[in-house]
């Protein structure tokens, strides 16, 4: 008897793990394999700061202002012992260590990173939905979205951060803003052509409610576009937050970000342009794994938009 | 085509009508007196109810969307009181070093951008394939303001062939014009050019499967002319489209660019206008900027229909 189901629906191999198989996929992507690395790598530099020989990154110190790479400073402690401290990345015009600041900055670029897409999406995935499925309220959302990304992104986050006091929230919801409506529309455009498969029609026959058909018929064809989209998001939040900051209407300037790091060597830069280096290497690399991570996801989860 | 042209028309104005809803509220969303935010840190009581009363904050918020709105269509854009001038004066004043450096920059990224992308797809899979679209991927992961100081670095500081930074108005000498604006658009184009090779190199990729291509080769047509004639042609809907969108990108930038070049455009102008905390100059700004991207797109969409006997709406 055990053999019937099998007579009925024919099993294909890895049909009922596909999990599984799609990880499998992933891991062999070599741009997934470099991007989630190097990612990683960055994480567990900004998780570990304290340990890896870093000083406090907003000590300033008067006495050692504009060091070049390289350059060794006596520090003294309280009891009077005396340690060799080596300012790998040089110093910054108010003393302090470039090293330890671009150490801390990747806490702050990662943290936004995720926040920025974790927050754009459930936005974007929730309007999305009910825009591609209550229709009356479609023309209202999408009139909406239409006139938000008719903003250019940057201004749009500008014109946000200039409305709150600078901080790390208010620059948090400016990324966040224009980035919802590029979600609504892959969702909703998402949701208008499931909704005609034949099983959500089955699912519709047999009296599924919605907010169950939502859930379970509808949102799971969403997730690996929006995984895709979500890296994509994650690497102009990085991007925007070194802009803003960069501008100096972002993060307070004693916060160690790599875009404020940037902000604060410009004035020495044709000196010293370590300071704007050493972040600028740190954030390229790292919105270059988020980027190539995204491009490996979309080639793996989601073929029909490979290589565009 | 006309009923098209004409629907197309009529869908921009609610977009921009949003806009402006958006741009009217910011000054709403501000905590405080909108008088008082307009007139700035300095002003008097009786500037701050003179301002009050020209807006008629003292009235029905929709009366109030109505005045200002209704001034925008006269080409009121209203007074800056950080920068003492009329925001229409302040504006123009701007425009020349912006549209200098977007019109460079396109020029630049069009021409090494498309050719790239077709050699990218000509040679698909090869080195030179894969060197095209790892500059893509590298372009979009660095940002403008770090591109910019490295050529700063590299040609100003260390080889000396430019200025370092500043605008010379096109009227001050051809010469010097160019001469400061080379390293600026080079770097805000760096970014466009990812963003259009990409696309270009998809759309090529596939119009070179087409039948009509092989029939090309078939007849023994020169692979240069295949290439720009046969297969650029057909692809350039989606690359144009693409440089519509990029428009947007290039807004970014400017307002980034011009503050590593010190280029007194409306990309300074916005950020001066933030960091002075000036509404009513950042609204007319984001404004502007928005209609002019709305505007080019629409202007690229009706040109298909104008120029691609194809598309058929």
């Amino acid at each position: 008897m055990s053999a019937e189901p099998s007579l009925i629906a024919p099993v294909l191999p890895d049909a009922g793990r596909p999990n599984a198989n799609a990880l499998r996929r992933l891991v062999r992507n070599p741009a997934v394999l470099i991007g989630g690395t190097v990612l990683l790598v960055m994480a567990l530099m900004g998780l570990l700061a304290p340990f890896l020989g870093t000083i406090d990154p907003a000590a300033i110190n008067p006495s050692a202002r504009n060091r070049v790479p390289g350059v060794e400073r006596t520090i003294r402690a309280d009891d009077g012992s005396t340690t060799v401290f080596k300012h790998r990345m040089g110093t910054d015009s108010l003393g302090r260590d470039v090293y330890s600041r671009v150490v801390y900055g990747a806490r702050v670029s990662l943290m936004i990173a995720v926040s920025v897409a974790a927050v754009s999406i459930s936005i974007g995935l929730i309007l999305g939905l009910i825009a591609g499925y209550i229709r009356p309220l479609d023309a209202v959302i999408m009139r909406f979205m239409d006139g938000l990304m008719a903003i250019p992104a940057i201004l749009l986050a500008i014109a946000v951060v200039s409305l709150f006091r600078a901080g790390l929230t208010a620059v948090i919801v400016a990324i966040i803003v224009p980035e919802i409506p590029r979600v609504v529309r892959l969702v909703r455009s998402i949701v208008l052509s499931v909704r005609e498969e034949p099983y959500v029609e089955a699912a519709i026959m047999q009296g599924t409610r919605l907010p169950l058909l939502m859930v379970r018929h509808i949102l799971p064809n969403t997730i690996a576009p929006l995984i895709v989209q979500g890296t994509f998001i994650a690497a102009s939040a990085i991007l925007v937050e070194a802009i803003l900051s960069f501008l100096g209407i972002g993060i307070p300037p004693e916060t160690p970000t790599w875009g404020n790091i940037m902000a604060e060597g410009r004035n020495v830069f044709r000196v010293f342009p370590h300071n704007i280096l050493y972040p600028g290497i740190f954030l390229g690399i790292t919105v270059l794994a988020v980027n190539m991570l995204g491009d490996g996801l979309r080639d793996t989860l989601d073929p029909k938009m490979a290589g565009r | 085509m006309l009923g098209y042209i004409l629907r197309r028309l009529l869908a921009t104005i609610p977009v921009l009508g949003i806009v402006a809803v958006l741009v009217f509220l910011m000054l709403r969303l501000t905590p405080g007196d909108p008088a008082a935010v307009i007139a700035g840190d300095n002003a008097t009581t009786a500037q701050i109810e003179a301002i009050r009363a020209k807006l008629g904050l003292d009235q029905p918020i929709i009366t109030q969307f109505g005045i200002w709105a209704g001034n925008l269509l006269h080409g009121n854009l209203g007074e800056s009181f950080f920068f003492k001038k009329t925001i229409g004066e302040l504006i123009l004043g701007r425009i020349e070093p912006t549209l200098s450096l977007a019109f460079a920059t396109m020029l630049i990224a069009v021409c090494v951008a498309i050719p790239l992308g077709v050699l990218a797809a000509y040679k698909h899979g090869s080195w030179i394939d894969r060197v095209v679209m790892g500059f893509s991927v590298l372009g979009f992961s660095v940002p403008v303001f770090v591109i910019g100081y490295l050529l700063i670095y590299v040609f100003a500081i260390t080889l000396g062939w430019f200025p370092v930074q500043g605008y010379q108005p096109i009227s001050g000498g051809f010469g010097g014009f160019i001469q400061r604006l080379i390293l600026p658009a080079v770097t805000l184009s760096v970014i466009y050019i990812a963003l259009i090779a990409r696309m270009t190199r998809a759309s090529v990729l596939e119009v070179l499967s087409e039948d009509y291509i092989r029939t090309a080769r078939a007849k023994g047509q020169v692979e240069s002319k295949i290439l720009f004639r046969h297969a650029l042609k057909n692809a350039a809907v989606p690359i144009v489209t693409v440089v519509g969108i990029g428009i947007a990108l290039l807004i970014g930038g400017v307002v980034v660019t011009e503050s590593v070049f010190a280029i007194p455009g409306l990309g300074r102008l916005t950020v001066d206008a933030v960091l002075a905390r000036d509404y009513p100059t950042i609204q007319a700004v984001i404004l502007l900027f928005s209609v002019v991207y709305v505007a080019i797109n629409l202007g690229i969409d009706l040109a298909y229909c104008l120029f691609d006997p194809r598309i058929k709406y």
